[in-house]
């Protein structure tokens, strides 16, 4: 199927078969649903940063008119979290609140604003503990402890990995460059704000619709949270108001709703406030990265250590693969025959931290990218060409025992340099106008689930019938991507007959396969997978019916436009309808399934589970820009990306979310931030948001966005369904870097840290002007007590993918500051 | 969903009935127009009037009258004020000033009256009521310490009208009309430098008109710093006007910077112009001098050392606009949009 | 036309007002303290109308009142008698999408569909008003929404597109 090149409907630009929904207002997002005898919830939360919860006192809430429910942490004993190893949530926090908006109690009311004034009235009497507000402050403060599990301290995870000797690879190199990078947290903004409906059904059991990326997960983590039999609930994802990773995650107010709702056998409602969805986070962390780097004197790397420090917030959540996605993606862009991570992530008072639309790899990739521009200049050489040389090879095994297939690297930088006019701009604009280039890559659906199973990660159904309709079943969920559109595509595609000849029923728990979620870009790659299998098994059985009825032998049907004939004599033919008809009359009810679960990965070392991908999408992105020197104003005048997308199933939605992405990158590169103001310690204990609204936490306006040419690569890779690798992530990655070194280009001063804004620029010029290091970014990492590294031999020195005994090594030069040449 | 909290309704058809109800309700009444600033602070608590005065249907507001100068109703839209031809064409500050107001839904509700008497703001104070628990509130509403300045004795939330720099440079004033009479002040004199009592109107008080005076002679011009292209309030706002003789030398000028203390700052410009020429080296010299006079604080986007170091540059912007230099490019990196 | 001249909000009965909403007149019944966004989408069940900050901040709710985009998180319901309100449900002429709907559906400009209806209201008093606008001026007209997930260029497409298409029609609708 993969290996087929002509198509009727994969590659052709449609109308996406739920665009008429989205333009006429149809849509039904999670707060436009109402229900008979609805009620409305609202939550209170903790007004501190760190505390202790003495008493809370409902009764007065209680008592007001039109109340008709108050919960507390004491009506949810059971914790929750995303990975196994972080069941640190409670819906309601019962004895300890640990960021000013940690939920603390819920009031169920006839309407919000009457459940708002109830809020009012519960009395909280707290016990405030030490703010922790800074990485720093958390690894200078042990105690108090905000979880008390962890691996020491306030330090929530640490771990190393070394694949071949690093050290003797950079000791060997021709340069070793050591940088200091900081990347700023920042937060997914989906224009819809979180909302879940829970209601008992007529026959008793739980149903709710939510905003959410991960039904799948919901429904499970519900069914422990409220231990209340899973085969009784049923979760709907309902189309999403943009996700890009923020709903991912599991959210405490979808099991108070739901709590609520068996409590009062009524439906309840909740919709948060914008500033609540800044409180619910799990953004990109914030990460401070120290990167060395081996490199030969023509501008191959030898071998690269990476160590990251992440400031988690609050509680775990994704944390835990957050941590490991700051560091194995690394050797998966470039040739990087030995490598290593040093990883931590550290509790503080603030949101939790999470998975934004790249998850844990944008922030290495802005430290490599900006390195190899510095490289580059150090070295002499062009950027691009510095790149283009050093370019993983497809089909081959990374030093971590990643494995690469498709890989159309090469083809998007030569496509950036030539579209950006690169050879005749790089180095030579005039001062004050700059041209940066920075590539990535990125996962096509995580090669394994968040807990452990053996089952498939996606699972697709079909039903038909006489009347030629074509009904599909999965789980998957659609937050704007377009994962319905693909779902249809490419059972149209199989069938051949119009996307829009199919029905999609997709994220209800209580009727579709399992899919585990939109995340980790892994929706087409996985559903696309499952779906084909299920629509191939099915037009086996119409083609075995048919060829009865056109006299031809199965093999010699032909499935497009609609119809059903004969390869070799077009005049043997008859309508899909017609066939289905036949199928159901020779085989009875038709239906089919499919299922997919991805390539074992060849690691298998602990933690050998993340990062591998069935395959890797591919970018490279060329960045223009106008620095103003007096002002150090920045305006992004053009952007170039080029991305390696395997097959494209829509053009229309494949450039969307490259230009989206483009469009959240130039975000963060240029002034998206998740910050907090710390009040004087001496008057206050206050750690909160600095800026929780739509104004203040500054998202690019239609004024605001460059012009983007985008370029759709295709090499198919064998893994995928008819080829096609992810595209929703991956674009984002290079932006931020090639911001970075279009600033470099443009006036000459380096910016190591994110957001990228002009009083920097101006700080880094003035530095300049005194002939110090025009730099603006972190001095120092800290001294973080990172583990001995798990060792393992890359493929490439023999190894078996398994962990083994470290050479020896002097254990004092291992430490020694390895200077930059 | 933020919802707004209870209040009274009032919708009264003439400016003496609303003048008659502000003087019969006192000050837990207040006037709302377009509801562009009120409707937000009253949703996060600010704000919870007792009595809503919506002045809506109240055609008197929005007048525009033609005479020696030109006069505007408070009334008017920013749209409408953008789209007056007398203000696009002897007006040019004030015309580039509400043009950047905000975003075009707002301009199309949000008045110039409103723009005028816009509370001032701060990013310890523009939050939600929840927010602003959690810091044990703030000066301007419900605590007593200014978190900006801790050792303030008062509150020093940023004056973030456009609208206020462009007309008092113009040399505007403001009809004030109540149930006891009316006076007119120069605009300049609505304003004092207090976050919380930053208006000299009294709560009685209708802002009924905008009087401008005859611009013959005078060109002037609006430059706004702000993060976006649209939905931003000022973090700076330049405000120039200029009276040349024909041979260039400047008769008069004056010069007013926008979201720099919880009023328009009025500078010196006019002595410090007057008899020059508009040289490079004049306005670099008047740029640095008038700079001197803003005192950016930490309660706004934007780095605050930063802020005020561009100060001069955003000066310059606008003095070489009145000199009649080519500013499109300039103000389309600075403006995201060429204001055309 | 002075039913609403005097409302007190305060007391906890709702109020009864008149406006016509996409043509058609409706009398609602309301909690005074309402804002137009909460009467469409609560009382009137008009819930094609989003909201993302009710603050005036993102441009969601943005619908017509006389036929010019306004933020409806911001506007009083009780400031609405007998006004000419248009909303995203009211663009389709019966089964057939407007210009600009369909535009948007082919072309890519609705991605999750949530700043979509506000977008598109916009944008159809934008083509009332200037039948052919530039690059510059959809901009600038739109640069009150915001939107995550698309990065404009689409959108910004989708309209000039619709704008095509009414004029070979001959006129806006």
């Amino acid at each position: 199927m993969s290996a087929r090149t002509r198509f009727n409907v994969i590659g052709k630009p449609r109308r996406r078969v739920d665009g008429r929904a989205k333009v006429t207002g149809q849509t039904r997002f999670a707060d436009d649903i109402k229900l008979p005898r609805m009620l409305h919830c609202k939550i209170l939360r903790s007004p501190l940063p760190h505390a202790r919860i003495e008493s809370i006192d409902v009764a007065r809430a209680e008592a007001h008119p039109g109340v008709h429910l108050v919960l507390t942490g004491k009506d949810f004993p059971v914790t929750y979290g995303m990975m196994p190893v972080s069941q640190d949530e409670y819906p309601l926090a019962p004895e300890r609140v640990r960021y000013v908006g940690d939920p603390v109690a819920a009031v169920i009311a006839r309407d919000e604003q009457t459940a708002a004034q109830a809020l009012d009235l519960i009395d909280v009497r707290y016990q405030p503990l030490k703010t922790i507000a800074t990485i720093e402050e958390a690894l200078a403060t042990p105690e108090p402890r905000i979880h008390d599990y962890g691996e020491r301290g306030n330090i929530h995870r640490n771990q190393s990995y070394e694949f071949g000797d690093v050290e003797e690879a950079l000791a060997h190199a021709d340069h070793v460059f050591e940088d200091v990078f900081f990347f700023e947290g920042n937060t997914h903004l989906p224009i819809e704000q979180h909302a879940a409906v829970a209601t008992v059904d007529a026959d008793g059991k739980l149903t709710l619709w939510s905003s959410t990326q991960v039904p799948h997960y919901l429904h499970r983590a519900l069914s422990r949270a409220l231990q209340f039999p899973a085969a009784h609930i049923r979760v709907i994802a309902c189309p999403n108001g943009g996700g890009f990773g923020g709903k991912c995650d599991l959210h405490n107010h979808e099991i108070v709703v739901s709590r609520a709702a068996l409590r009062l056998g009524r439906p309840v409602k909740i919709c948060l406030s914008r500033e609540e969805v800044f409180y619910m986070h799990r953004g990109r962390h914030p990460v401070l990265m120290k990167m060395r780097t081996g490199v030969t004197r023509d501008g191959r790397l030898t071998g690269m250590s990476v160590q990251t420090l992440l400031d988690g917030g609050g509680y775990g959540g994704y944390g835990a693969a957050s941590t490991f996605y700051t560091g194995v993606l690394q050797p998966v862009t470039y040739e990087l025959p030995r490598y290593r991570f040093d990883a931590a992530r550290v509790f503080t008072n603030k949101p939790a931290c999470g998975p934004k639309r790249g998850h844990g790899t944008p922030q290495p990739r802005f430290g490599q990218e900006v390195q190899l521009d510095k490289i580059a200049e150090r070295l002499g050489m062009d950027p691009a060409e510095l790149r283009l040389n050093i370019v993983a090879k497809p089909n081959s095994l990374t030093a971590n025992w990643l494995r690469i297939g498709s890989i159309g690297l090469a083809e998007c930088i030569h496509k950036v340099v030539d579209a950006s006019g690169w050879k005749d701009k790089h180095r030579k604009l005039p001062e004050g106008r700059g041209i940066g280039i920075a590539c990535a890559a990125y996962l096509s659906g995580a090669g394994v689930s968040i807990y452990w199973n053996k089952m498939p990660h996606s699972g697709v159904q079909l039903l038909l019938d006489r009347s030629g309709q074509v009904t599909v079943f999965c789980g998957a969920t659609e937050i704007g991507q377009g994962s319905d559109d693909v779902l249809a595509a490419i059972v149209a595609e199989v069938l051949g007959i119009d996307a829009f000849d199919v029905r999609c029923v997709t994220g209800d728990t209580g009727i579709t396969p399992v899919d585990l979620g939109s995340y980790s870009s892994r929706v087409t790659v996985m559903m696309g997978n499952a779906a084909i299998q299920a629509a191939e098994r099915v037009r086996e059985l119409i083609a075995d019916a048919a060829a009865d009825e056109l006299d031809v032998l199965p093999e010699r049907v032909v499935f497009a436009r609609g119809q059903v004939f004969a390869s070799e004599d077009p005049s043997k033919t008859m309508s899909f309808r017609e066939a289905v008809a036949f199928a159901e009359t020779k085989y009875g009810t038709l239906g089919s399934v499919g299922s997919y679960s991805p390539p074992k990965a060849p690691g298998r070392y602990k933690g050998a589970g993340v990062g591998p991908s069935p395959a890797y999408s591919y970018t490279a992105c060329v960045v223009e820009v106008d620095v103003d020197p007096i002002t150090g104003w920045i305006t992004v005048p053009k952007v170039w990306v080029a991305h390696d997308i395997g097959r494209t199933i829509n053009p229309v939605l494949a450039r969307g979310q490259v230009e989206g992405s483009i469009y959240m990158g130039l975000g963060e590169a240029l002034m998206e931030e998740q910050v907090f103001r710390r009040l004087p310690p001496k008057l206050s204990n206050a750690l909160v948001h600095k800026i929780p609204s739509l104004l203040e936490y500054k998202s690019l306006t239609s004024l605001d966005m460059p012009e983007v040419e985008t370029i759709l690569v295709e090499d198919p890779d064998p893994n995928c369904p008819f080829g096609a690798k992810e595209v929703g992530q991956g674009p984002l990655l290079p932006v931020m870097p090639a911001v970075a070194n279009a600033v470099f280009d443009a006036v000459g001063v380096r910016i190591d840290e994110v957001p990228i804004t002009p009083d920097k620029i101006l700080a880094a010029l003035a530095k300049k002007a005194k002939g110090e290091v025009a730099r603006v970014g972190p001095d120092r990492f800290p001294d973080v007590p990172y583990p001995e590294p798990i060792f393992v031999l890359p493929p490439s020195e023999g190894g078996d993918g398994n962990a083994t005994k470290a050479p020896h090594r002097d254990e004092p030069a291992r430490h020694k500051e390895a200077a930059a040449s | 969903m933020m919802r707004l909290p209870h209040f009274r309704y009032r919708a009264p058809a003439s400016i003496e009935e609303a003048a008659r109800i502000l003087a019969d309700e006192g000050s837990q009444a207040m006037l709302v127009a377009g509801g562009t600033d009120l409707v937000p602070n009253m949703k996060r608590r600010h704000q919870e009037p007792t009595t809503l005065v919506s002045v809506r249907r109240i055609d008197a507001l929005k007048k525009v009258a033609n005479g020696a100068g030109l006069t505007l109703g408070a009334g008017l839209t920013l749209s409408e004020v953008v789209g007056t031809g007398a203000v696009r064409e002897h007006y040019q500050g004030l015309w580039e000033a509400a043009s950047q107001v905000a975003t075009p839904q707002l301009r199309n509700m949000g008045t110039l009256g409103g723009n005028v008497c816009l509370d001032t703001r701060c990013t310890y104070y523009n939050q939600n009521y929840e927010w602003r628990k959690a810091i044990d509130f703030c000066m301007k509403k419900d605590g007593e310490t200014c978190w900006v300045a801790t050792a303030s004795k008062r509150c020093v939330a940023v004056s973030s009208t456009d609208t206020a720099p462009a007309l008092i440079a113009l040399g505007a004033k403001a009809r004030l009309v109540s149930a006891s009479g009316e006076r007119e002040v120069a605009l300049a004199d609505l304003y004092n430098n207090d976050g919380i009592e930053y208006l000299t109107r009294r709560p009685d008080e209708i802002l009924t008109e905008i009087v401008l005076p005859p611009a013959a002679g005078w060109r002037s011009a609006y430059w706004k710093l702000r993060r976006r292209g649209a939905f931003d309030f000022p973090v700076l706002g330049v405000a120039a006007a200029v009276r040349a003789a024909p041979d260039g030398t400047v008769e008069d000028a004056r010069i007013v910077l926008g979201a720099v203390a919880s009023r328009p700052v009025v500078t010196r410009a006019g002595e410090l112009l007057s008899g020059r020429k508009l040289t490079d080296e004049a306005i670099a010299e008047v740029a640095a001098k008038v700079a001197t006079r803003a005192k950016p604080l930490d309660n706004t986007d934007l780095e605050i050392y930063w802020r005020k170091e561009v100060v001069p540059a955003f000066v310059g912007y606008a003095l070489r606009q009145i000199r009649g230099d080519d500013m499109r490019a300039t103000r389309l990196r600075i403006a995201r949009q060429s204001l055309g | 036309m002075d039913a609403v001249r005097e409302r007190d909000a305060t007391a906890q009965e709702n109020v009864r007002l008149s406006m016509r909403v996409n043509g058609e007149e409706v009398d609602v019944l309301f909690a005074p303290y309402k804002t137009l966004l909460e009467v469409l989408r609560e009382d009137l069940d008009l819930t094609g109308t989003k909201h993302g900050c009710e603050l005036g901040e993102c441009g969601a709710c943005a619908v017509l009142v006389d036929g010019e985009p306004v933020l409806s998180c911001l506007a009083l319901a009780l400031d609405c008698e007998g006004r000419e309100i248009e909303t995203v449900e009211g663009l389709a002429r019966g089964p057939e999408l407007h210009p600009l709907q369909a535009a948007f559906a082919d072309l890519g400009a609705a991605q999750c569909g949530y700043c979509t209806p506000g977008i598109l209201m916009t944008a159809k008093a934008l083509l009332a008003a200037e039948p052919a606008p530039s690059r510059e001026r959809i901009k600038e007209a739109i640069s009150g929404n915001l939107c995550r997930c698309t990065g404009y260029q689409q959108i910004f497409e989708a309209v000039e597109e619709a704008a095509r298409q009414m004029r070979d029609e001959g006129g806006a609708r």
